[in-house]
């Protein structure tokens, strides 16, 4: 089997400033990390393929720069590992994200599975997934916690929902979203470390995906951000008080008897 | 025949058991009032292998019910109910798709906004019509209390996604509006997934519901225990920060804030939690706050009608021994 895992390089959450007065937000200051629920999927792909046989490429989109980062997903264990880097690809929406992501899995040929994570980080859609699934005409599955290998070459997923665990038997090509935290990712191999060191990641430009340009980056994004605002702060009293446990518990006691919730 | 609705407003219901997940019912609200706005009409279409379903959703307000029926249509499938929706709405072309942020309904999104090539705004917070009459959603994130307004201005339909928990629910109505059930052309080879198991959730916790949510977080050091007879004897809930959940002291759908529930409690008491916004974005919508950490320069009074400074566990303590005496 061949599994293309696809990965996100983002920004440290916590270290993404805004900018009060212009609206703006500063990236340039934060450090970057490979997005977490994709390691998730990067370590499904693994166990897989050392289960079952099989290939692991690693695709990311981004700016050259990305590159360490990749490298980091071969020392882990990852056979391959391409980078699809053009100013053409910049300024994408989940769209044209998704579609190039597709345009790349496409060039690299006969994939069978695509796992991805749940979600970014910094963008937190969740669409991309799903949104390849349909650019490739392959099967889908969101949210999975576990895949296993089924009869006559599928796959069987299990996908945490709101109302239960679903386990669905997948035809391949499929595409699939792993939750974050549903496996613990292995740590670097030192015996890679020289390989990965030394391999080549292949950077594809816009010329060598070989895409169509209308759904490329910016050109190929429908949305648009309108504005930045501070999210609306509800009004609140602000009283606050040092006061003894007891007294802070009747004080506590006489907001829940003034919101009239006290069960008798 | 689908009736050509060019300029309409679409909300899909998703179907959940017998009846519809509620942020279906919480979008419904508010795109009755966004189609009285536009002066456009409101139709909820949804998806299943039979009809009936529709009295339901009669008595939220909807002009027209939409039933996409056929019987292969048994559970969500994103890739059938892409092709099901996906024909619906090339042949009514209304101008807005709106669709709840649950699980399935982002598996539906994502794949059908490909589909029809066309925008996505996703997880939305709250929607505003701008100047224009165009559709504005907001998202927050971006780290620092900041939310951005994303449109499509070119594409149609466009769709979003909204947060559940963030709309209220109409109140049911008298039946109203009309029906239509359309036979959807599908043959096996649609389908990409099969059910082969289903593990159907002890008990189903949804915290957008909730009228009191108490919520612990790191300061709790992960005793849990304390904070669960509170919420009980509350008649209330159990919320979490996401170090609390990643610590494993919490289920994950306990989450409160941008990467877990939006709620809307009257009464929340936030214990041990420092309050970044990350966070309080779940709980601005709350009726009132009331806020307990040891750190008096916890961004978390901020956000608090009352904030204490002090040790949490002897306040818990003397909090639940004045609740017994009641």
């Amino acid at each position: 089997m061949h599994i293309v895992v696809c990965m996100k390089v983002v920004p440290r959450p916590e270290e993404v400033k805004v900018d009060l007065a212009t609206k703006m937000l500063d990236r340039a200051g934060a450090r970057s990390v490979i997005n977490s629920s994709d390691m998730n999927a990067l370590e499904t792909a693994l166990a897989f393929r050392d289960a079952h046989g099989g290939k692991v490429t690693v695709l990311s989109m981004g700016p050259p720069p990305f590159e360490p980062y990749l490298r980091v997903a071969l020392a882990v264990g990852a056979d391959e590992a391409i980078l699809l880097s053009d100013r053409a690809f910049g300024g994408a929406d989940t769209l044209a994200t998704s579609y190039t992501l597709a345009a790349g899995i496409r060039k690299i040929g006969k994939v069978d599975l695509v796992l991805c994570g749940e979600e970014s980080s910094d963008g937190g859609t969740s669409q991309v997934p799903p949104s390849i699934a349909e650019w490739l005409n392959a099967s889908q599955a969101t949210y999975v916690e576990r895949i296993v290998a089924g009869k006559h070459g599928t796959v069987h997923a299990t996908r945490v929902l709101e109302d239960g665990k679903e386990t669905v038997e997948l035809s391949v090509p499929a595409v699939i979203s792993m939750i974050v935290g549903s496996n613990e990712p292995r740590f670097i191999d030192y015996d890679r470390w020289a390989f990965a060191q030394s391999a080549k990641v292949h950077v594809w430009n816009e010329k060598e995906l070989a895409g169509d340009p209308q759904y490329l980056g910016l050109k190929g994004s429908p949305t648009a951000v309108a504005g930045l605002r501070e999210v609306k702060k509800a009004g609140r009293r602000r009283e606050t008080v040092t006061v003894a446990p007891d007294e802070a518990a009747a004080k506590i006691k006489a907001e829940i008897d003034r919101a009239g919730l006290a069960r008798s | 025949m689908v009736a050509k609705d060019t300029e309409g407003l679409w909300v899909y219901a998703e179907r959940r058991g017998s009846s519809f997940t509620p942020v279906s019912l919480e979008i419904l609200g508010k795109a009755k009032e966004l189609s009285r706005q536009l002066s456009v009409e409101l139709t909820a279409v949804t998806v299943g292998n039979d009809g009936g379903a529709a009295a339901e959703l009669r008595r939220y307000g909807p002009d027209h019910v939409l039933e996409l029926v056929h019987p292969l249509l048994t559970r969500h499938d994103g890739k059938a109910y892409t092709k099901a929706i996906g024909m619906a709405i090339q042949k009514a072309h209304p101008s807005t798709l709106l669709l709840g942020a649950t699980r399935n309904g982002q598996d539906l999104a994502g794949r059908l906004a490909v589909r029809l090539r066309t925008g996505l705004t996703a997880h939305v917070t709250s929607l505003e019509l701008d100047g224009s009459g165009q559709l504005v959603g907001w998202v927050p994130g971006f780290g620092g209390g900041i939310e951005a307004g994303i449109t499509c201005p070119e594409k149609r339909p466009q769709m979003v996604t909204v947060r559940p928990g963030v709309f209220t629910a109409p109140p049911e109505g008298a039946p109203a509006g009309d029906v239509e059930t359309v036979k959807v052309d599908l043959s096996e080879e649609d389908l990409g997934s099969h059910r082969v198991a289903f593990e159907p959730k002890g008990t189903s916790i949804d915290l957008t519901r909730a009228d009191v949510i108490v919520v612990g977080g790191r300061g709790t050091d992960g005793n849990f225990s304390r904070i669960e007879e509170l919420a009980r004897r509350l008649g209330g809930e159990v919320g979490a920060t996401r170090v609390a959940t990643d610590a494993g002291w919490v289920d994950r759908d306990r989450m409160i804030g941008q990467t877990g529930v939006i709620t809307r409690p009257k009464l929340v008491l936030v214990l041990g939690v420092s309050g970044a916004v990350q966070f309080t974005v779940g709980i601005e919508g709350a009726g009132t706050v009331v806020a307990v950490n040891r750190d008096p320069q916890a961004p978390i009074f901020e956000h608090a009608d009352l904030g204490i400074v002090g040790d949490l566990g002897p306040i818990v303590e003397s909090l639940l021994r004045s609740l017994g005496e009641a």
